[in-house]
Order: C-alpha cells, then structure tokens, then sequence
C-alpha cells in the first residue's frame, strides 16, 4: 500500500481528481501580516480555504483586566495600528460614556480631526497595497509621502507616531501646537492634489480594472450575515455608517457623504475607501475651521490629570495626581457598550464595570476578526492572485485580528 | 415601527416564562433569558416583522465565579433599519456550560464563539467547528476565566492591593 501524503487531497468519488494544498503564510509578503491560509487547490483555481488566526495573540482582553481605566490605552494602539488614534479615542469615549462626562464642542471637533486623519492614513495605506498587489507600485510610494506627512502631524500632537496614545479620557494632555495647525493646513493643501494623482493612475487604469472588477465579490445579504461593517459592507451596498447612525463626538454637526457600491468586490471596496478619503478631507477642513474656543479637557479633576507644577504646589492637585496615577477614579458599577467608525469597520467596546479600578470584563468588538470569516466564501472558484487583492482590499490587520 | 419599549412588551409576551429578568440599563435594554431559549429568542428577533434584529454585532463571554450560573454569554444585535440595539444575556452553569449555536441564524458567530470557547469553555452545542482560535490547540485550559491569574501567583513581591487587582 503506498503511503499516503498528507498534502494531496484524493476525493473519494473521483479518484482520477488530485487537489493540492498551498500554505499562504504564516510569512508571507503577499498577506501583510501573520496569518495563513491553507489553501485547496485545483491547479490555480481555489476549491477551499481554511484560515489559521492567532499567531501574534497577545490576551488584550486578560491583561485589560487587571490595568487601571487609563493604563489600557496603550493595548488599543496595538490592535489596528494602521488607525491607532481612533482606537485611543474609542477607548476614552467608553469610559466617558460609563462616567456620564460630556464633552465640548472644542473636544469633539479636535477628536474629528484626529480621527479623520487616522481614516485617511488606513485608507492610504489600503488602497495603495491593492495597488501594488496587482502589480502597480508607484502610487504606493507617492502616498506613503502623505502618511508620513500626517504621521509628523500626530508627532507634533502627541509626541508618537505609530502607537499615538492619544488623548486622555476626559479630553486631551494638550492644545494643539500651532506647528500641529500649520502642518495641517499644508497637508490639507497638497492631499488633494496627490489623491487626484493617484486616481488618475489606477481608478479608470484598464489593467487595473480588469484586475479588481468582480474579484471577491459579496452580496449584500451575505455581509450583513457576516457582520461585514465599515467601508467593506458599504461596498456591497449597505449605507451602515456608526458617524451617522449613532453619532458620537458631535459628528451630526457636518455635512459628509457616504459612498456605497453595488457589488462588493475588490473594485467597489477601493473607490469606496478613496471617496472616503475626500469625505475626510473635507470634514477636517470644516472642523478646523469652526474649531470653537474653550478647554482642550473637560473639567473633571477626579478623572484628568492636573497640570504637573500644580502637583508640587497645591494639595488638591497632589492628592488628585496621586488618586488617578493608582487608578482610583471612582467608577460606577455598570456596563456600556461604545462603538465608533474605525478605519476598517464597527469598532466596538463593550466594559463591564464592578465599580474596582480595572474593567471587570472587556470585550473588543474588532471588525476584521468578524469579516475575515468570509474569505473562504469570497475566493471560492478564483484563482491565487485574485485572492491576494481580496485579502489586501478587505485590510486585514492581523493586530486587530488577533487583539 | 415599534420602540424599544414595544419590542420589550412583544418579547415578554411571546417569552413569558424563558425570560429570567429586563435589566433598565443606561445605553442598551438588556434581557436575560435562560440557556435553553437563546436559540428561540434570537430567532424570534432576527425573523420577526417588528423587532428585526438581522445585525449580530458582538458576541462574547463573562465569568461570574460567585454565581451559582458563573458562565454568561453575552449577544448584542442590531436592527439597521431602525438603528435599535438590544443585549441578550444567558447564563450557564459550571458543570454543564452549554448553550445553542447561532450560527445558522448568522455566519458572523461561528468564530465569536469560537473564541467563546477558547477562552471560557462554554460549549456551542451544534456548531460547525468548535476549536481553539486564537490560543494554541494544545492548552488544556480556559484562560480568561477569573481563576487564571494573569501573573506567577506564587510571587510574593508584590502586594496586589496597591496594584488593581
């Protein structure tokens, strides 16, 4: 009897048919990330799929419960790190949420511009890789220019660059630097130059097109059953958009669009993330530009820290340092759930609070877990480097996908 | 279309004796309801006319230790159409931590519980593929249930009343 190799799938009822199996990944440059796929192969046709998640599975949610409220900031960072800041502010409008502190209109609208600059360096970076996945790198290296560019802008804010830690519940450390403002304005002048340039180079490209159009596609129905959210659900569709259904950090307050495809392919997935990206564009020029006066933080001295002289000098600052540095800021018992439009979907937070100064339990609803599920069923009959856009276009970030 | 208060009204009426308790809650109604009805409620919300809850947006579980039914699973769905969320909460026991998968209702929740799973040991019964996710096959454990401490508890350095818990 000859012995059986484990890589060649014989199917029972047709014994003349041999399907291979294909590793794509754990390393591999094509998957930008840590994860694999065993593919099943009929020469270059996929006949199924099966990921392997959990490679850089670092217990997020374990570790949150044992950190104080403020101390778990830097864990969000790490899990779409492509748009950290939104993942930062998320986590601090879940606490807020759970404390009852409103914001100020000065507070929303510095978080919007924040935020949307995160949107456009995910959207960047998304849209470019599919670019250069299907072969066309010059866009990629144009853009990448601009990320770097908003990149020095959170520098200037924060004093980060990839994992920002910015904010702090209850508003921000600081104003924002005029060096902050006028890196700004110059990027909001340049962007839209640059984004013309680089549709021009791939959204009517023909070789591209043929590329992209009606590869992995989804119908609407099934990514709503999948929990598709985020631009990959407005591709095939669905008008879902967490800014405008239940609008948080005074987002009701402008105008902006949001653009939806019709089939849910790789195509729809880039002209809806690039429109995103124009939508963006314009929300920070409107945020700038109605930026109200006032505080940069609420006044919430159990919860924000106080200045650091004042600390020396006066013993209600001391005392408060010292509360909220060992995590004492008095929350209630309760559980919330927040959620807020990240760079890639619905970004969750659901904490349960036993009045302690950790979470009692806190789970991260983090999309790309949710959606990558329905890899299989979207490559399913296509060849191996159409599933190589799939995956690049739906941004998969295996820090997100892992927590 | 029906408010919340509505689709409460409706559920209790068609649930009366499956619901345990409607917990007032600040952001979302919460309903907690036994381990052996999830399937049906779930069903009834996602199928029914007036709730419409086609969205599941979060599955997760929590770990109650003190309780006589320490296990939760937690669902949060969605209607879009409506913009209306609702939580289902059911407990389960330690011997016997099992409740109905939902997968068949919705794709999105054959990996949620999976991770479930992976990390508490609650059992989906009936699911496609109930395996470890995220930890390696070969851990004989749950790790998030409150029993595992997160460092060595053998160490004695270090007084966890000064360092959260």
């Amino acid at each position: 009897m000859p012995v059986k190799d484990p890589h060649i799938i014989i199917q029972p009822e047709d014994t003349d048919k041999v399907y291979t199996t294909l590793n794509l990944g754990p390393t591999h440059p094509a998957t930008h990330g840590i994860f694999q796929n065993i593919l099943t192969m009929d020469g270059e046709i996929i006949i199924d799929a099966e990921q392997t998640v959990g490679y850089i599975h670092r217990a997020f949610e374990k570790i949150a419960e044992q950190r104080p409220y403020y101390q778990i900031k830097p864990l969000t960072d790490r899990m779409n790190y492509c748009s950290s800041p939104i993942n930062n502010i998320g986590w601090d409008m879940t606490v807020e949420k759970l404390l009852g502190i409103e914001t100020s209109k000065k507070i929303d609208y510095m978080r919007i511009i924040i935020m949307e600059l995160a949107r456009i360096t995910d959207h960047l970076i998304c849209n470019s890789v599919i670019g250069v996945d299907s072969g066309a790198l010059t866009g990629f290296t144009y853009v990448f220019q601009e990320r770097e560019a908003i990149y020095e802008i959170y520098e200037e804010m924060c004093g980060a660059r990839l994992t920002t830690n910015m904010g702090r519940i209850g508003g921000f450390e600081r104003d924002f630097p005029p060096a902050a403002i006028k890196k700004l304005n110059e990027l909001l002048d340049r962007l839209p130059k640059v984004l013309r340039e680089f549709e021009k180079l791939l959204m009517r490209n023909r070789i591209f097109m043929d590329r992209t159009i009606n590869v992995g596609p989804i119908s609407a129905e099934r990514a709503l059953n999948y929990g598709f959210t985020g631009p990959n659900l407005r591709a095939a569709g669905v008008d879902y958009d967490v800014r405008v259904t239940t609008p948080y950090s005074s987002y009701d307050d402008f105008d902006f669009v949001i653009p939806v495809g019709t089939n849910g392919d790789t195509y729809d997935r880039f002209c809806v993330r690039q429109e995103e990206l124009w939508q963006s564009i314009k929300l920070i020029r409107n945020a700038l530009d109605n930026m109200p006066e006032g505080s940069y933080h609420v006044d919430v001295p159990s919860v924000f820290l106080p200045p650091k002289e004042d600390v020396y000098g006066k013993m209600e600052a001391l005392i408060y340092h010292f509360k909220i540095v060992m995590g004492e800021i008095g929350v209630p018992a309760g559980e919330v759930y927040h959620s807020v439009e990240g760079g890639n979907g619905e970004l969750g937070f659901y904490l349960v609070s036993d009045g302690g100064r950790t979470p009692y339990r806190l789970h991260f609803r983090r999309p790309c877990f949710i959606y990558y599920q329905a890899f299989p069923e979207m490559i399913r009959g296509s060849v191996l480097s159409d599933a190589i856009l799939t995956m690049s276009s739906m941004n998969v970030i295996a820090g997100e996908l892992d927590a | 279309m029906a408010d919340t208060n509505d689709i409460l009204e409706i559920v209790k009426k068609r649930f009366e004796t499956e619901i345990i308790s409607v917990e007032p809650s600040s952001d979302i109604p919460s309903i907690v309801v036994t381990s052996s009805s999830v399937y049906n409620i779930i069903e009834f919300l996602k199928n029914d006319k007036d709730t419409g809850y086609e969205f599941l947006t979060d599955l997760c579980g929590i770990h109650y230790p003190e309780s006589n039914l320490p296990f939760g699973v937690v669902y949060h769905l969605h209607n879009l159409a409506d913009n209306r969320r609702i939580r289902i909460k059911t407990f389960v026991p330690l011997e016997k931590p099992e409740v109905a998968t939902v997968t068949p209702l919705f794709s999105a929740a054959n990996w949620m519980e999976r991770e479930t799973y992976d990390f508490y040991g609650i059992v989906f019964r009936d699911h496609p593929n109930l395996k470890r996710i995220l930890n390696v096959e070969f851990l004989d454990f749950f790790p998030m249930r409150k029993e595992y401490p997160l460092e060595d508890p053998t160490r004695e350095d270090k007084d966890n009343r000064f360092f959260g818990r």
